[in-house]
Formats: C-alpha cells, sequence, structure tokens
C-alpha cells in the first residue's frame, strides 16, 4: 500500500524510458527515472514522510506545487530545498535532517 | 503562455519567467522533457493547444523563455515601470543568479493555489490536496496511493479522478460537500449559458464517463470529517453535510484508504501582484478592467489571479492581457469568450463556494498552521483571552502563519475562525517576499549584475 510510480510498460501514457537515477537518502539509496523531482523520486519508492514538523509530527508532500513548504530536505548540503520543486540529478545526497541546526533559517 | 503568444503576434518583445522547468503552468503540467510520453495527450484536455502556444513561443525570435526563474520581489515606482527581481537557478538552490529586469509592460499571471479546510488528522501523511495528485501523476507519473479518496467541492475534483484511475490507482469514491439542491441550482439554471463554455461541458463529460466506466460512486453532500492512523493515513471517516456544510451528526462512516486528496477550493496566489501596488477586491483577487489592466498602469493580469475561472478562462483573459499589452486591440469573439467563461466561473462559485459550517469539523487538537504546529484549539483559546482582535497581534502570540510557507497554507483559516470582527482582514497575504531566497543571494543582489527589457 503507498504511493507508487506507474512502471514505464504498465503506462497508458508511454513515457520514455530516461533511464534510471539514483540519490542517497539518509545513506540508503532510491532508484527513480532521470526528470524525475526529490520528491516524486521518494513517493515513486513508496515513502509518504521524510520529515517531522516542531513538535514531531511527520511531514512529506501536501500541496506538491511548492506553496506548503511540508516537503523540505537537505540536498548536498543546502538545507530547506523543497523536493517538490528540485529535479533530481544523479548522486545527489539527500538528507531528512538539517547538516547543523546552529544557524536559525 | 497565451499572454506571451498574443503579444509576440502583435509584435512585441518578450520574457517569460517561470519559475519551474517547463511550460504549461498548473492545468497541462507533463513529463520532463526526457520522459515525455508519446500519448501524453491522454491526461490532458486541449493537449494540441498547448502544443501549438508553446511552439509559437519557444521558436520565436523574439521571445525568450526563462525557466527556473523564481520572481521574489517587484519595486513599485510611481511614474516609472515596476523592477522585476528573478533569482535564476535550481529551485531554492545557493548559487542562483539575481536578475532585474524593468519591462515597459509587465503581465502577472502567477496562478492560484488550493485552499485546504482543517479536520482531525488532516496534516497526517497520506493527505493530499488533490492538486498535489494530480502534479505527480502529471509530472511524474506517480499515484499517491492505490486505494484512494477524492474529497471535496468543485469539478477540480474529477479531473483528479481520470488522473489517478490513469496511473494505476484505485478511486474509492468521490465526496463533493455541495448537496444536490444545491448543485442542481448552480448548474442548471440559465443552460444556455453552458452552452457557450461548451467546451468546458465537453471536458467534464469526459471525466464523468471515467466515473461511469471505473464504477467510482460520486456522493454529494458528502466530505471527510476526519483521517486516522499514526504516521500515516489508514482510514477516513466520511459525513453528511447540511446545506451550510455543518456535519449530520450520526451520518458518520469509516473508509479504508491508503490515500485522500482533498480540494475545498482556490485562492489566488497574489504576492507578486501586492507588490507591484495592485488593487485587490473584497476577495483577494486582483482588479483589471476590459483590457485586463489592473490599477498600476502597464500592469496587467490574466488567469486565477484575476478569480478562479479554470485554464480556459485563463488563456483567453491571457489572450487578452497581451494583446493590450502589446498595444492591440482584442478580437470581439475572444472577448466574447471570455465572458461566458466568466459566467461560468460564477456558477461554479455558487454551486460549490466554501461555506462556513466547515468550522465544525475540527476538534481543539486539530492541526490549524502545519508549520509552526499550532492547534485550532490554541488560537481560539489565545484569540479569547488576550481579546485580541489584530491579525499581527494574534499572529505573534500563536505564531499561527509565522512559519516557513508564512501563511499560505493556513492564513485564510486564520482569519475565517477569528470571524467577522478581524481587523486587517486579508492581511495573510501580504508577504514581502514572493518566494524564498537566502540571506547570501539577497545580499548578491545589492549590486545588480544586469538589467534587461521585457517587451
Ligand atoms: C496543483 C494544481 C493542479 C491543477 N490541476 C488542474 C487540472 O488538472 N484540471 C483543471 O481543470 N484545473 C486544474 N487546476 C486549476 C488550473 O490550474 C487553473 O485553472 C489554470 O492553470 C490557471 O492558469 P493560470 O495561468 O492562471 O495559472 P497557472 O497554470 O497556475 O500558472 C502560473 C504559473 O506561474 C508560475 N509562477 C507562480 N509564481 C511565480 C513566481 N513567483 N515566479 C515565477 N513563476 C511563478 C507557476 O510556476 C506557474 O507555471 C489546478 C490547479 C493547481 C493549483
Ligand atoms: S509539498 Fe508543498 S512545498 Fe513541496
Amino acid at each position: 500500500m503507498g504511493p507508487q510510480r506507474l512502471p514505464v510498460a504498465q503506462d497508458p501514457v508511454a513515457p520514455r524510458d530516461s533511464g534510471p537515477l539514483t540519490i542517497t537518502v539518509d545513506g540508503a539509496q532510491v532508484t527513480g527515472q532521470v526528470g524525475q523531482t526529490v520528491a516524486g523520486l521518494l513517493l515513486g519508492a513508496g515513502h509518504v514522510s521524510w520529515r517531522t514538523s516542531r513538535t514531531g509530527r511527520p511531514r512529506g508532500v501536501f500541496c506538491g506545487i511548492g506553496v506548503c513548504f511540508d516537503c523540505l530536505v537537505t540536498v548536498n548540503d543546502i538545507p530547506d530545498v523543497r523536493a517538490c520543486q528540485r529535479r533530481a540529478t544523479e548522486g545527489d545526497v539527500v538528507s531528512t535532517e538539517p547538516p547543523t541546526r546552529e544557524t536559525p533559517a | 503562455m497565451a499572454a506571451a503568444a498574443a503579444a509576440l503576434r502583435h509584435g512585441a518583445r518578450v520574457t517569460l519567467l517561470e519559475a519551474g522547468y517547463n511550460l504549461g503552468g498548473q492545468y497541462w503540467r507533463h513529463l520532463a522533457h526526457e520522459r515525455r510520453g508519446a500519448q501524453e495527450h491522454r491526461l490532458h484536455h486541449g493537449w494540441s493547444t498547448f502544443q501549438r502556444l508553446r511552439d509559437e513561443i519557444s521558436g520565436h525570435p523574439d521571445c525568450d523563455v526563462v525557466f527556473g526563474a523564481s520572481v521574489w520581489a517587484i519595486d513599485r515606482h510611481d511614474d516609472a515601470p515596476p523592477v522585476v527581481h528573478v533569482m535564476v537557478g535550481a529551485p531554492d538552490g545557493t548559487d542562483r543568479e539575481p536578475r532585474s529586469y524593468t519591462p515597459g509592460r509587465l503581465i502577472l499571471a502567477t496562478g492560484g493555489q488550493e485552499r485546504t479546510l482543517p479536520f482531525p488528522g488532516w496534516d497526517l501523511p497520506g493527505v493530499f490536496t488533490a492538486g498535489a495528485a494530480q502534479a505527480l501523476a502529471k509530472g511524474e507519473r506517480v499515484a499517491v496511493g492505490r486505494r484512494v479518496l477524492v474529497a471535496g467541492a468543485g469539478p477540480f475534483l474529477l479531473p483528479v479522478v481520470s488522473s489517478l484511475i490513469r496511473t494505476g490507482a484505485t478511486v474509492v469514491g468521490v465526496a463533493e460537500a455541495s448537496g444536490r439542491s444545491r448543485l442542481t441550482r448552480g448548474w442548471l439554471t440559465r443552460p444556455w449559458e453552458l452552452a457557450s463554455a461548451s467546451s468546458k461541458a465537453g471536458e467534464l463529460g469526459g471525466y464523468l464517463k471515467d466515473l461511469v466506466r471505473h464504477r467510482v460512486p460520486y456522493w454529494t453532500g458528502q466530505t471527510v470529517v476526519a483521517a486516522h492512523g499514526t504516521d500515516r493515513v489508514h482510514s477516513v471517516t466520511l459525513a453528511a453535510l447540511h446545506p451550510d456544510w455543518t456535519r449530520v451528526e450520526g451520518s458518520e462512516r469509516v473508509v479504508e484508504v491508503d490515500a485522500v486528496c482533498v480540494s475545498h477550493g482556490f485562492v489566488p496566489r497574489t504576492e507578486l501582484a501586492i507588490a507591484a501596488g495592485c488593487q485587490l477586491d473584497e476577495q483577494g483577487f486582483v482588479t483589471t478592467d476590459a483590457g485586463q489592466q489592473t490599477s498600476v498602469p502597464n500592469v496587467y493580469s490574466a488567469g486565477e489571479l484575476t478569480g478562479i475561472g479554470g485554464a480556459d478562462l485563463a488563456l483567453a483573459e491571457g489572450e487578452v492581457a497581451g494583446t493590450t499589452a502589446a498595444g492591440g486591440v482584442p478580437r470581439p469573439l475572444l472577448v466574447g469568450q471570455r465572458k461566458a467563461l466568466r459566467n461560468f466561473a460564477t456558477r461554479l462559485e455558487a454551486a460549490h463556494g466554501i461555506r462556513p459550517g466547515w468550522q465544525t469539523w475540527p476538534d481543539p487538537g486539530t492541526m490549524l498552521c502545519r508549520c509552526e504546529d499550532v492547534t485550532v484549539g490554541e488560537l481560539r483559546d489565545i484569540a479569547a483571552k488576550t481579546r485580541s482582535r489584530g491579525l499581527r497581534s494574534l499572529k505573534l502570540t500563536t505564531r499561527a502563519g509565522l512559519g516557513v510557507c508564512q501563511g499560505r497554507t493556513c492564513g485564510r483559516n486564520v482569519e475565517d475562525l477569528l470571524g467577522p470582527n478581524l481587523l486587517q482582514a486579508g492581511r495573510t497575504s501580504r508577504r514581502p517576499i514572493a518566494t524564498p531566497v537566502r540571506l547570501g543571494e539577497l545580499a548578491a543582489t545589492l549590486t545588480p549584475e544586469r538589467e534587461d527589457p521585457l517587451p
């Protein structure tokens, strides 16, 4: 159960096979297709949440269009990147925790 | 797109700034170029119109399309054109290129976003806006769940169902909050008006066919009043609603799902219009004249910013805006179309607009501001204790609307809950910075590197 990416072979839209793309998320490898956003990759691999709010509630994608900021991740040490807006590139190192908490955003 | 194409046809030079990676906006959101689908039109209506506009714009020698271009501020000048500040590069990156433009004419078409009403559990993972489901289906080929319920109000629920089905999900039902009598009144009075918005009626017919073919139940006068789960949603409670959207006690039933998509309505994204000094009406939409010019000379606006009316109306308004901004006169046929589509939009609001009874759905522990974790109960308590009616001071005390999204998600709900006595209503849409910029990037903009003219 949960979100999933439709396999190319079953897709009525017949997308091109753009080739696999792999990123690491908190050290684990997550693979999707070239051209996907970080959030698309995470959801496509079955993750529904990857962050916690101020009081520890789980958060993933809510608005999907860059408005709600629920989906924030750290990409290659840059904190507060909206996963639904950022396309993944091969080898991106994604962390669900900010690098350090010292500098207030 | 429609505005750019029309302006080009009338001889203007055009710069089109788009924050995303593709043309098409929310309606024609599609796969990345590397993944483009041979049958992508199957997820869309009017796909050939999109292709025509795209080809017209992208191939044009007088048009510069800039992707990854987030407009973050507009400086207003009383007797000179506004200055548009942009960051160009990967979204939320640190090494984006700051640019400033001083266009002779500026057309704002930043669209809208969904307004989601809070109910217990609405912040659980697995609860998505219907727009998110749509964006993920069209742009990623990802279904937000396998057993999905779609709930809210308005015809927008229907294309979401169609996309979910074509992305491999099972849709267990659609709950439309408006009841039958209100829907009938909204849709069936003055049927001749519908005929003149016939492209829209045909589109809706296509979605209805999908509902029938896939046996998706369409429940009217019902909505999701709670989502259940600990770290993700596993079921929802549906309840019947009175005409004012208060829930009918005792009508509840639980449905098992692994995702729910909610869409109660749309609100305009007005940050840039406000920064440019454009006048808004009481509902918060940008006001325009017959040529789509706003209250600020040489600043035009089109689409959801001027009223929620759907993609066809956005196209018509865009074409008028592009034409007049380039010094042309819009075709009478186009002006007629715009009028018919505006009537259609008025109907939608009558049939589906948000009703105040939603305020009975949340309980005191229901999250209101998802960024700062402020509950509905906390807001009500503090408002009562401090007897405060000023939105600013309430924001500062409760922190509702002070989080990273700056009240984009909860702002209207906070205003409604605080009631009609609220001072400074409408203030939650005022944000000095329209899209996030980092301090380092801001520092870099102190010495603008280039100044490009728009048209
Ligand atoms: C998530 C979502 C999904 C939708 N899906 C459908 C659907 O499937 N069917 C349907 O009938 N209607 C749908 N709608 C409604 C439909 O999108 C609108 O009716 C239509 O797109 C309005 O067109 P527009 O040009 O006003 O705005 P949009 O299509 O929203 O276009 C606005 C554009 O401006 C860009 N932008 C915004 N702010 C900035 C900025 N600061 N800097 C640079 N660029 C910026 C955005 O990236 C976007 O491309 C959806 C709406 C949303 C929010
Ligand atoms: S999901 Fe809302 S900003 Fe990414």
